[in-house]
């Protein structure tokens, strides 16, 4: 089918104008939905008391306490295992097979649906290893989850630092470890901070993982043992079971807030990380 | 006194031989230039005298260099200890996206001096000794990228001061600036020759007539002609020299 090129580029155009309103729409509709109805519940003895009666009543102090446990366990896992994979990946070693299946694993790891790592969660940290539900083995089962993310951001991020950088370091008579952390790791370290912050959110609204690892309890967690309850696991439980939709948007509503709020920090970073080199 | 003594030295990019057979001896306290037309090898010979080439994969080297009359490529030379003898200033002012301050203490860091009033004391020294302590002085936390090119060219010089070379080695330090910044690292480089030994790459002639009391021509890997710059510039020995600096090389 011949088309002028001029008519088949203004169809081009408002096909993709389309797709990219529908795309806003939803984002704004979903964002504007769930403040609509969680706005009102919000207060703050809203966020300063402990869930009562299942959650039918009372706030969600406990399950915020939770989500920020278990969201920094599974960061000071992540972290130095994602960050220093990513240095032995950049600087320790040359392209070979083993990076390759390091590579291709992570890759892997990434596609992975998260209710089987919460299943895998379950099966290792859980049962097999005796941690119970708790915020270890929920924040072990995230940190597995977290990893493919904060590997690739910190390659790129380790990449970008330029090579002469590295000349000029080893000219000056450093070591390859001083090179990686007094010039390496400080160039680098906006665009790691962005892979981290990112996985932060992603920690925040994970649910089918944590589910299963973290359990459920409402209770305050005392320890790295206690089972704990996640915003996001609350949202889903008061959701599905019925037991307080006014509550449910509520929760929703702080979860949306922390991760909109996430995301512009680490949208921040990049681009002063981007400013930086270019 | 000849300060660095070269024998035989060629070296090979796998099966490409880059330096073919180079004899020199630099003497200490002078400035010796290099000069050639592009691709003859300048860089690579200066990169042999602090063996960066080592970074290089399928680097291959014969023949010897002697510092202070030390092999260098012996076995059990402390590399550490030659780069830091041995500095090296770049074609591009390349500072560290760090702090002024931490740019010129990095050399020290690294060699382990963290002692802040030693820190303090060499960063004025060295800033000094490259003019750059007036302008930096109430700015010592700045990023070093903030500077123009020059002064980030002088900051690159102060850092290698810090740690006391002996030997700086400037691969075309002055080709990403314009004429008066220039002029200014030239001016610079004859305060520096009191302390330092400086072996420059140029492709700018008239600063290698300037500023260096000895010329070595470099073509295809040969070091065709070396002696003292008068001699060079005035009645060259080799006719393939003469062709070069008359311009009618090529
Ligand atoms: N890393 C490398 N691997 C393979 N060949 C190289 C490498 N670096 C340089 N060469 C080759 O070695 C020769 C000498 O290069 P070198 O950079 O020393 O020249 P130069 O005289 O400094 O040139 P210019 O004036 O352009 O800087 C060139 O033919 C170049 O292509
Ligand atoms: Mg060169």
């Amino acid at each position: 089918m011949y088309l002028n090129p001029k008519i088949e580029q203004r169809v081009v155009q408002a096909i993709l104008w389309v797709f990219t309103l529908a795309t806003v729409f939803i984002l704004f509709f979903i964002i504007f939905y769930i403040l609509h109805k969680g706005l009102p519940v919000l207060s703050y003895n809203f966020l300063t008391t402990n869930p009562l009666d299942m959650g039918k009543s009372g706030g969600i102090y406990s399950t915020i306490i939770g989500t920020i446990a278990l969201t920094i366990m599974s960061l000071l896992i992540a972290t130095p295992l994602g960050v220093g994979t990513a240095i032995y990946l950049t600087e320790y070693t040359r392209e070979s097979r083993i990076t390759r299946v390091i590579r291709f694993g992570s890759e892997c790891l990434s596609g992975i649906p998260s209710i089987i790592f919460g299943l895998f969660g379950f099966i290792l940290f859980v049962t097999k290893l005796k941690m119970g539900w708790s915020i270890l083995s929920g924040g072990l089962t995230l940190a597995f989850m977290l990893l493919p993310t904060i590997i690739r951001t910190s390659e790129e991020a380790i990449k970008s630092v330029p090579y002469n950088l590295h000349e000029v370091s080893y000219s000056l008579g450093s070591t390859q470890w001083q090179t990686v952390t007094k010039v390496v790791l400080p160039s680098a370290l906006p665009g790691i901070l962005t892979g981290v912050i990112l996985s932060v959110g992603r920690s925040v609204g994970e649910t089918a993982a944590v589910i299963f690892t973290a359990g459920s309890a409402l209770r305050m967690p005392t320890s790295l043992f206690s089972s704990s309850r996640t915003m996001a696991v609350h949202f889903f439980i008061l959701a599905r079971e019925g037991i307080s939709m006014p509550n449910a948007y509520g929760t929703a509503a702080v979860l949306i807030i922390t991760i909109l709020i996430i995301n512009i920090i680490a949208y921040r970073l990049m681009h002063k990380f981007i400013k930086k080199y270019s | 006194m000849s300060i660095i003594e070269v024998n035989n030295l060629s070296l090979f990019y796998g099966n490409f031989q880059a330096l073919k057979n180079i004899n020199l001896n630099v003497e200490q306290q002078k400035i010796t230039a290099l000069i050639g037309p592009s691709g003859c090898g300048k860089s690579t010979f200066l990169r042999c005298l602090n063996r960066m080439n080592d970074l290089i994969d399928d680097v291959h080297i014969t023949g010897s260099v002697k510092i202070a009359s030390h092999d260098i490529y012996h076995n059990s030379f402390d590399l550490l200890g030659l780069r830091k003898k041995v500095g090296m200033v770049f074609q591009r002012p390349n500072p560290f996206p760090l702090s002024i301050y931490d740019n010129v203490v990095y050399g020290l860091r690294v060699h382990g001096i963290l002692d802040k009033k030693i820190m303090e004391e060499k960063l004025k020294w060295s800033l000094e000794s490259v003019h750059l302590w007036a302008e930096v002085k109430d700015k010592l936390d700045a990023n070093a990228l903030t500077l123009s090119g020059e002064q980030q060219q002088r900051l690159c010089i102060a850092r290698l001061a810090a740690v006391e070379p002996e030997v700086l080695l400037m691969d075309e330090p002055c080709s990403a600036l314009d004429p008066i910044s220039t002029a200014k690292i030239e001016d610079l480089m004859y305060e520096l020759k009191k302390q330092y030994t400086i072996i420059i790459v140029t492709h700018n002639m008239q600063q290698a007539a300037r500023v260096s009391e000895y010329t070595g021509y470099f073509l295809l890997g040969d070091l065709v002609e070396f002696g003292e710059t008068t001699q060079i510039f005035t009645s060259p020995k080799d006719s393939r020299t003469e062709d070069y600096l008359t311009g009618r090389f090529g």
